[in-house]
């Protein structure tokens, strides 16, 4: 099963090496992860989206907590969450296809950033799953390029993933 | 008070309680080098290769429960300290190593004597630092230490790139007493609820077993382990790791398990219905195949890792804690529920035990010319009362202490149990002797294994290190031979030494003793020869017979059931 697991660390130089070589070493799967500061600047937020059987995501957490930097997580697929990504995506248009691509983008609720004779750049922020859905409707031949983020991902209610 | 970084350090070990530093100087630490220099309170211990440092920091670690310090250069002499900072954190030994950088300045530039210390040694250490200010030194020490000596213990290595240290940049020092760090809290007491649920669960028991491992030693914890099993009348087996953390001589030890482990140990483990797992992680050479791993036993462990929970084998009732706080507690517990809920005695259960130590599948032929290595450890153990602190290295001569010398107390055994490494033995035998300079330390070796660090020789004299060496020597790499002997048709496979040096010249030439067992009869009265010269390294150079093996053994994937027997011991 899919988890996406929230780490508060702390923001310093390594700290996403030892995540990185930890899932590396141990042969974890990893398919996201994102990081970048708090609002403390002492503090990192790590979103991390991995995918395993009960067992191995039991020790992926455990082993996280184990390193020295990690101040706290949690596995976000727990409960009820919100999840979203970001996604610039560069696609050619000309003649017909400018009218075309912008009906598409404006039904994914999407923006045009960028404007060229040729080509647009999109923005699009949305689930993974609802950008994997524009990649897979966008015709492959107007895709110049595909810049995403990786999810970030944060609880519902009040409760929060702090010190 | 002000001082510039080699002095900062030298003030961080001394505060810390440091004696002694194993080292080797380098460019990158000629700084700290020339602090120590000017003082006398730190012993420098001048190894001879890096590697022998981190071994004897080992040894002084497992043989004292303090951390061990190593101090080495960058470039080689931090790749050097690799094996033996792997060999520390597999088997969770506090070690700090201090490893010189190049200057902060030309970090990334590939520098002379450059490599990435932090990156190379991450996946084997607890913890590791790189310092960018001199004024993070003392704090970073003060961390270093902390993290390397609680919870589950482990090396930490803290990497000082040279400009950290340079004598004429002084800031002023001053060592913080007390530490506390947000993202690092080890839990030491246990559950209180977990705890009376396990006891429960002990007390309704018809056939437990306790298996334990060197959680007890790191912790200390062997007097609240003995309490605990002999109160309960309960039978109890331990890794190679847990030696000593429970008196080997008295009834309810049934020796090793695992798969060089007893017949009696591994078939309690098979048909027992609780297993209270203490400070032990369920390592492949315990479990065998998991599928078959005491197939009846609900199954309590304590552990202060909780990664090392449920991490091979599911349990039932976990308990992240300390070993030695929460056997308080069980102990406590008992102490409360006793009277009312005294356990039925086990009388069934040892009956059993019983009848399979009759099959005392230890036993091995005393017919032959050839000195037999179990003999040889059984000459040693004679010699020295059981009261030598024994290092081995790796192979057949390890298992074979693990099976014949009873260590009746913990810290008395250092080997390399989880990473194996060759090598350890002889360095890690001289930490242990420096830390412990009123006992007697003997290294147990093979003839392949002994090479490895052999240098170190030129350090005992050194330091007038008497170790007593026992070298079993069977002219093949005995362990990799047996295997192949097993499961490769005796197909011999670069497991032979040929072109042995001459073990007691070569010990003579560096300034000790030899001497050479031929045979049998010659055995004891050379043992107590060597012994006898108290204030001297001695070898014992012991011609073995070259095809024994260790039994019993486990073939990786059977279950504890299925063990390969010793020819001479008796069907029943
Ligand atoms: C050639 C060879 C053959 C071997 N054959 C065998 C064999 O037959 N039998 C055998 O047993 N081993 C054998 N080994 C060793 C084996 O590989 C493992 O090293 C060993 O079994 C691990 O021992 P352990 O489970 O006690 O764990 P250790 O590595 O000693 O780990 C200690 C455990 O205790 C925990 N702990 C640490 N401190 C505390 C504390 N304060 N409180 C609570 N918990 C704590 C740790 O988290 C960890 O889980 C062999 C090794 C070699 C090289
Ligand atoms: C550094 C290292 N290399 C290789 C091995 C694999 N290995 C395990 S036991 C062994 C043979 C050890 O031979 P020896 O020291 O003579 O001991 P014996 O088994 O004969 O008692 C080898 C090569 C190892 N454990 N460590």
């Amino acid at each position: 099963m899919r988890h996406i697991i929230s780490i508060l660390m702390e923001n310093e130089a390594g700290a996403l090496s030892r995540v990185a070589g930890l899932f590396s070493a141990r042969g974890y799967n990893i398919e996201s992860l994102t990081v970048s500061p708090t609002e403390d600047p002492t503090l990192s937020r790590m979103t991390l989206v991995t995918w395993g059987n009960e067992e191995i995501i039991e020790q992926i957490t455990k082993q996280l907590n184990k390193l020295i930097e990690v101040v706290k997580l949690n596995d976000l697929s727990d409960g009820k969450h919100i999840e979203r990504e970001m996604m610039m995506i560069k696609l050619k248009a000309v003649g017909d296809q400018r009218e075309e691509v912008k009906r598409l983008v404006d039904i994914f609720r999407g923006k045009i950033i960028d404007v060229s004779e040729s080509s647009y750049v999109v923005e699009m922020t949305g689930a993974t799953s609802k950008l994997d859905a524009f990649v897979e409707t966008v015709a492959k031949e107007l895709i110049v390029e595909v810049v995403r983020t990786g999810p970030s991902a944060i609880a519902r209610g009040v409760s929060g993933l702090r010190l | 008070m002000e001082l510039n970084g080699g002095e900062i350090i030298v003030e961080c070990l001394k505060k810390e309680g440091v004696e002694h530093v194993f080292g080797y100087p380098g460019g990158a630490v000629l700084h700290i080098y020339d602090a120590i220099f000017n003082q006398d309170d730190i012993k420098h211990i001048l190894v001879r290769h890096e590697q022998g440092a981190t071994h004897a920091a080992d040894g002084y670690a497992r043989t004292t429960g303090k951390p061990g310090v190593v101090l080495v250069t960058s470039g080689p002499g931090a790749t050097n300290a690799v094996t033996g900072i792997a060999t520390a954190y597999m088997d969770s030994i506090p070690m700090i190593v201090i490893t010189g950088q190049v200057p902060s300045p030309v970090i990334g530039s590939d520098a002379f004597q450059e490599v990435d210390t932090v990156g190379i040694t991450r996946p084997c250490v607890k913890h590791n630092f790189l310092v960018k200010d001199v004024n993070d030194l003392a704090e970073t020490f003060k961390k270093a230490f902390y993290i390397a000596t609680t919870g589950r213990p482990g090396p930490v290595v803290i990497d000082v790139p040279k400009d950290i240290t340079a004598p004429w940049v002084k800031v002023p020092f001053k060592y913080p007493t007390k530490i506390k760090m947000r993202s690092y809290n080890p839990t030491t007491k246990g559950h209180v609820g977990q705890i009376k649920r396990a006891v429960k669960m002990m007390l309704a028991a018809k056939r437990p077993v306790f298996y334990t491992g060197g959680g007890v030693v790191l912790d200390n914890a062997a007097s609240e382990l003995t309490k605990l099993v002999q109160r309960l009348d309960f039978p109890i087996t331990q890794t190679l790791m847990g030696l000593g953390g429970y008196p080997a001589t008295e009834k309810h030890f049934l020796g090793m398990l695992g798969m060089h482990g007893t017949y009696e140990a591994n078939m309690a483990m098979h048909g027992a219905d609780v297993l209270i797992a203490v400070g032990a992680r369920f390592d492949d050479r315990i479990t065998g195949n998991v599928e078959r791993f005491c197939p009846d036993a609900k199954i309590i462990h304590i552990d202060i890792d909780p990664s090392s929970i449920s991490k091979n084998v599911r349990v039932d009732i976990p308990i992240v804690g300390s070993v030695k706080s929460v056997l308080q507690s069980m102990n406590d517990v008992l102490a409360e529920i006793e009277v009312k809920n005294k356990p039925e005695p086990l009388d069934e259960w040892w009956a059993d035990i019983e009848r399979w130590r009759a099959r005392e599948c230890l036993k091995y032929s005393k017919k032959g010319k050839m000195v037999m290595p179990q003999a040889a450890i059984e000459s040693l153990y004679k010699v020295t009362n059981g009261e030598a602190i024994v290092c081995s290295d790796v192979g057949q001569h390890q298992m074979f202490v693990a099976q014949f010398y009873k260590f009746d107390r913990p810290n008395r055994w250092a080997n390399s149990g989880g990473l194996g490494t060759m090598g350890f033995g002889l360095p890690a035998a001289m930490g242990a002797q420096i830390a412990n300079p009123d006992d007697e330390v003997v290294l147990v070796t093979g003839d392949a294994s002994i090479q490895m660090c052999i240098q170190e020789l030129s350090t005992c004299l050194q330091y007038n290190l008497p170790l007593k060496i026992v070298l079993l020597n069977n002219g093949y790499m005995g362990m990799v031979r047996q295997w192949q002997e097993f499961f490769y048709e005796k197909r011999y496979s670069e497991s032979i030494v040929e072109a042995q040096p001459d073990f007691v010249k070569l010990v003579e030439s560096y300034g000790h003793v030899g001497m050479t067992v031929n045979s049998p009869a010659e055995l004891d009265k050379t043992m107590e020869k060597a012994f006898a010269m108290k204030d001297r390294l001695v070898l014992i150079n012991v011609l073995i017979d070259p095809e024994s093996n260790v039994y019993p053994m486990i073939e990786a994937g059977k279950g504890h059931n299925e063990m390969y027997m010793p020819p001479e011991s008796e069907l029943v």
